[in-house]
C-alpha cells in the first residue's frame, strides 16, 4: 500500500485540522489548565467532535460510527498533537472503542460501541500498576466470588479516570505477574462500590486518574473476551493504543518542528537571522530527516495494524504488526524528545517561559513517551521479537 | 610539594574533618530538593530550618562561605591546596554549601581582580557574610547570545550616571538588594568599546521588575527596569567604557560555577533511584537494560567529567589553563545536567509525572527536570559555548 494519504483521508485531515486549529489550539489547553477545568477536556467540543463522526471513526457502521481503519484515526491523532488538545479521542475513541469492538459479545458492542459514536460514553483502559508500562506484570486481582468476581488492587496512568462512564481494567484471574496466561479484562462501572478514584494532575495537563479496586463485585457478564485469555487482546489493543500515540507524537514534533523553523526565520542576534548560523541550519536539518523518518515508520505502523484486521489476525500480520509498532513508538518517542529539546534551546530564554506554547510541547511529549511503553521499551521487544 | 607541605595539609585534612563531623548538622549532609532548601542570604534573608541557620552560621564564623577569599574580606584566606581539601572534605560527607549567591560565584571574583580598595572593602565582607543579594543585570530582550549589543543607557550627569533601560531574564531581581549590571556608557563606540560595569542598589528610585513564569512553573526571574535611575559613577568597577573586560572575566567565573551542576549529583546514584521504580531481576540488575546502559554510559560520562573539573581547578592554579575553558566545561556540565534527569525522568516513569500531589512533593522532579532545560542557556548558550571553543581555543578560521 502506498505510504501516502488517500484523497479521502487528506480530506478527513483538513477537517480535523480546520476545527482543531480553530476551537482548541494551544490556548485552549492552557486555558482548562489555568482554570482548574474540573472535566479537562470541552465537552462541548466533545460533542461537535462526535457530530463530525470522529468520536466514532473506528466504531464499525452498524454500530452508528464510521468504520474507518486506524490510519484514520492516526491522521486525527496528528492533528491532536499539534495543538495538544486533550479529549477523549485516545482513551474512548481509540483504546475503548478498539477493545471492545475486538474482544466484546453481541451484547456489550451494541450497549456500548453506539454511545461511543454518539460522544454520549466515555470510557478508558487501566492497565499500567506501576511506575512504568509493563502489561504482563499487571497483578490486580480477580477472584472468583458466587456467580462474577471480585477485583482488588489498584491502577495508575488511567487517562481520562476521573471522567469515564467505563472502565476496561486488566486483572489477574490466574498465574502470577509476568505471566500470559491468566490476564482478564473486566468492565468496571466507575460508580461501583470499592472502586476510589483520584484525579492526578500531571505536568502535561491532560487527564489521568489513579483507581483503587477494593473488593469490587462485577457480574460474570462484564467480563471482556475471555477468562485468563486476554493477552493476545490486550497486545492489539495496546498496540492501536501505541500507533495512536505515535501518531500524536508525530503532530507534536511536526508542529515544535514548525515554529523553531519560523524562528530561526526571525529571532536576530549579531545583526543576523539565527537562522543563518549553520551550527543552527544544520541541527534543523537533522531534525527535518529525523522527524520525516518517524513520520514514515508511523504511516507503516498505522497500516500494519489496518492490515492486521483485513487479514483476521492472521498470526503473520500480527506479528508483523506488531514489530511495526514497535518501531513507530521507539522512534516516535526519540523524535519528539529531541524535537522539544531542540524546540526550547533554539528559543533561548524565550523557550523556558511559560508565556511561550513550547514548554506545553515539551511536557506532553513526555506524558507521550510514558504512555504504553517508552522508547526502551519498545526497542527492547523489537530486540525480543527479533530473537536476540 | 616538599615533604612537610605534604604533611601540614594532612593535617589540615584531619583538622578539617573533625571540624566538619563536628559542625554540620546531619540534615544538612544531603543536597538541597528545593530552591526552599537553598541559603541565598539578603536583606530579606529568612532560613528555611534551624539546622540550615546553625551551618550557615557557623561557616560564616569561619571564613568558609568563601574559603579562597582573603581574611581581610570576610573569607578564610585558604591556599588552593587547601581549599581542595576542604572541597573534598565536604562533597565526602555530602555538606551542602551553607551560601549560595551570585555575589560568591560571579561578583566577588570580578572585584577581586577589578575592583578599588573602597569596593572591595564595601561589597566583598557583605557577601561573604550572606547579607546583600546580588543579581545580574546582563541579558536584554534583543541582547542574549550578542550580549555586547545591549541598549541600557547611562548618561553622564555630574558625579551620576543616570540609567535607562530595560533587562531580562534577570534570575531573582526580585529578591535581590542590589544588582551588578552593564550599562552603554558611550553609544558612539564600538559596542565591545562603549560598556560599562556598575552596581546599584535594587531599591534605587526607578527601579521595578516584574517576574517571569518558568515552564516548571516557578518564577525565578524577572524583567528588570530601569527609568531614570541615579548612581555615582564610584561605582563603576573597572575603567569607565572597558566594563566588558570584567563581564568577560565574570562570566568565566559564572560558567565555571554552572558546568559544576554536571558533578552535582542527586545524592543517591541512579541506578539504585530507577531501581527503587524499575526493580531488579535475579541477579540484582536493573530490570530494564536499556536504561541501565543508558544510566551506566551518564556514570562513566560523569566520572570523567568531576576529573576534568578537579584538572581544571590544578591548571588554573598551575597557570595552565586556556581562560577560554570554562566554556568547554560549562557545555559539556550542563549537557551532562541534562540527561541525568532525563534519565530521572525516564526512571520514574508514571510516578515523575504528577505535578501536583503530595506523593510527588508538588512534581518536585518534573520541575527540577524542566529547570534543567535552562542550564545550556543561561550564562551562555551551548551553541555559544561551542564557538568560543572553536574561536579561542581551536583558532579556526571565520569562527
Ligand atoms: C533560567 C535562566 C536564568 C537566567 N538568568 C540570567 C540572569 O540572572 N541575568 C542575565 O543577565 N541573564 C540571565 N539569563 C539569560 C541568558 O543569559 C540568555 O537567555 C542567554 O544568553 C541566551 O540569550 P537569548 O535568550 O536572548 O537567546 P538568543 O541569543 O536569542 O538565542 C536563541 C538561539 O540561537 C542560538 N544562537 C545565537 N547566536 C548563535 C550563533 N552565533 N551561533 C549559533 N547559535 C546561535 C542560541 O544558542 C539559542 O539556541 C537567564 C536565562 C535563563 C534561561
Amino acid at each position: 500500500m502506498a505510504l501516502v494519504l488517500t484523497e479521502e483521508q487528506s480530506m478527513l485531515r483538513d477537517s480535523a485540522r480546520g476545527l482543531i486549529s480553530d476551537k482548541a489550539p494551544v490556548s485552549h489547553l492552557r486555558h482548562l489548565r489555568d482554570s482548574k477545568d474540573p472535566t479537562g477536556f470541552s465537552k462541548e467540543f466533545w460533542h461537535s467532535f462526535a457530530e463530525m463522526g470522529f468520536a466514532g471513526l473506528l466504531v464499525p457502521d452498524e454500530f452508528g460510527g464510521s468504520g474507518l481503519g486506524y490510519v484514520e484515526a492516526g491522521v486525527v491523532m496528528e492533528e491532536i498533537g499539534r495543538t495538544l488538545m486533550p479529549s477523549p479521542f485516545l482513551a474512548t475513541s481509540v483504546v475503548a472503542a478498539s477493545a471492545l469492538n475486538r474482544g466484546g459479545n453481541a451484547a456489550q458492542k451494541s450497549e456500548y460501541l453506539p454511545k461511543i459514536a454518539s460522544g454520549s460514553l466515555l470510557a478508558t483502559l487501566a492497565i499500567d500498576e506501576g511506575a512504568k508500562h509493563r502489561p504482563l506484570q499487571t497483578s490486580l486481582q480477580a477472584v472468583r466470588a458466587g456467580n462474577g468476581f471480585k477485583l482488588s488492587g489498584a491502577k495508575a496512568l488511567v487517562v481520562d479516570g476521573h471522567v469515564a462512564d467505563l472502565f476496561i481494567v486488566a486483572a489477574r484471574t490466574a498465574g502470577s505477574a509476568g505471566e500470559r496466561e491468566g490476564l482478564t479484562l473486566f468492565l468496571v462501572n466507575p460508580a461501583a462500590k470499592g472502586v476510589a478514584i483520584e484525579r492526578t494532575i500531571m505536568v502535561d495537563a491532560h487527564n489521568a486518574a489513579r483507581i483503587e479496586f477494593a473488593n469490587v463485585e462485577v457480574t460474570a457478564d462484564s467480563v471482556l473476551g475471555e477468562v485468563d485469555q486476554a493477552a493476545s487482546l490486550l497486545d492489539g489493543v495496546l498496540d492501536i493504543g501505541r500507533g495512536a500515540v505515535a501518531a500524536e507524537m508525530v503532530g507534536l514534533s511536526d508542529e515544535v518542528f514548525g515554529r523553531t523553523v519560523e524562528y530561526l526565520k526571525s529571532r536576530k542576534q549579531f545583526g543576523k537571522l539565527i537562522g543563518e548560523f549553520q551550527a543552527l541550519q544544520h541541527r534543523a536539518a537533522e531534525l527535518y530527516v529525523d522527524i520525516e523518518i518517524t513520520r514514515a515508520a508511523v504511516m507503516k505502523a498505522l497500516q500494519a495494524l489496518d492490515a492486521d484486521v483485513a487479514k483476521a489476525a492472521s498470526a503473520v500480520a500480527v506479528a508483523k504488526a506488531a514489530s511495526a509498532v514497535a518501531v513507530a513508538k521507539a522512534r516516535a518517542g526519540t523524535t519528539a524528545t529531541r524535537a522539544v529539546q531542540e524546540g526550547v534551546q533554539m528559543h533561548g530564554g524565550m523557550g523556558m517561559t511559560d508565556q511561550f506554547d513550547i514548554g506545553f510541547f515539551m511536557k506532553r511529549a513526555r506524558v507521550c513517551e510514558e504512555l504504553f511503553g517508552d522508547a526502551n521499551y519498545h526497542t527492547e521487544q523489537l530486540a525480543r521479537a527479533r530473537g536476540y | 610539594m616538599s615533604d612537610s607541605e605534604t604533611a601540614d595539609l594532612e593535617t589540615f585534612r584531619d583538622e578539617t574533618r573533625a571540624w566538619l563531623e563536628a559542625n554540620c548538622p546531619p540534615e544538612m549532609r544531603k543536597p538541597a530538593t528545593s530552591d526552599a532548601d537553598v541559603f541565598w542570604g539578603g536583606r530579606n534573608a529568612k532560613f528555611s530550618s534551624e539546622p540550615q541557620r546553625i551551618w550557615f552560621e557557623r561557616m560564616r564564623d569561619k571564613g568558609w562561605t568563601v574559603p579562597d577569599w582573603p581574611k581581610e574580606y570576610g573569607g578564610g584566606g585558604l591556599s588552593a591546596a587547601e581549599h581542595k581539601v576542604l572541597r573534598a572534605e565536604m562533597a565526602r560527607m555530602g555538606a551542602r554549601p551553607p551560601l549560595s549567591s551570585f555575589g560568591i560565584w560571579m561578583l566577588g571574583p570580578a572585584l577581586l581582580k577589578y575592583g578599588n580598595d573602597a569596593q572591595k572593602n564595601e561589597h566583598l565582607p557583605k557577601i561573604a557574610a550572606g547579607e546583600i543579594r546580588w543579581c545580574q543585570g546582563y541579558s536584554e530582550p534583543n541582547a542574549g547570545s550578542d550580549l555586547a549589543s545591549l541598549q541600557t543607557r547611562a548618561e553622564s550627569d555630574g558625579d551620576d550616571f543616570i540609567i535607562t533601560g530595560q533587562k531580562i531574564w534577570t534570575s531573582y531581581a526580585n529578591y535581590a538588594d542590589w544588582i551588578f549590571c552593564l550599562v552603554r556608557t558611550d553609544p558612539a563606540a564600538k559596542k565591545h568599546d562603549g560598556i560599562s560595569f556598575v552596581l546599584f542598589d535594587m531599591t534605587s528610585k526607578g527601579v521595578s521588575t516584574k517576574p517571569i513564569l518558568l515552564i516548571s512553573g516557578y518564577s525565578p526571574f524577572c524583567e528588570t527596569f530601569f527609568d531614570g535611575v541615579r548612581v555615582p559613577k564610584s561605582h563603576v568597577v573597572g575603567t569607565i567604557n572597558r566594563g566588558w573586560d570584567v563581564a568577560k572575566y565574570l562570566l568565566q567565573h559564572e560558567r565555571a560555577m554552572i558546568s559544576g551542576m554536571g558533578e552535582r549529583g542527586v545524592g543517591r546514584p541512579l541506578g539504585q533511584i530507577a531501581a527503587d521504580s524499575v526493580g531488579t531481576d535475579a541477579q540484582g540488575r536493573l530490570d530494564d537494560v536499556m536504561l541501565r546502559g543508558q544510566i551506566a554510559r551518564f556514570d562513566v560520562d560523569e566520572a570523567a567529567l568531576a576529573a576534568c573539573a578537579e584538572r581544571a581547578v590544578d591548571l588554573a592554579k598551575a597557570g595552565q589553563a586556556h581562560p577560554a575553558f570554562s566554556s568547554a566545561m560549562k557545555y559539556y556540565g550542563t549537557e551532562l545536567n541534562k540527561r541525568r534527569y532525563e534519565i530521572l525522568m525516564s526512571a520514574g516513569g508514571v510516578d515523575a509525572l504528577e505535578w501536583e500531589s503530595e506523593r510527588s512533593k508538588q512534581g518536585a522532579r518534573p520541575r527540577a527536570w524542566l529547570r534543567t532545560k535552562a542550564n545550556s542557556i543561561e550564562g551562555g548558550t551551548s551553541e555559544v559555548m561551542l564557538g568560543i571553543v572553536a574561536k579561542r581555543i581551536l583558532d579556526l578560521p571565520g569562527a
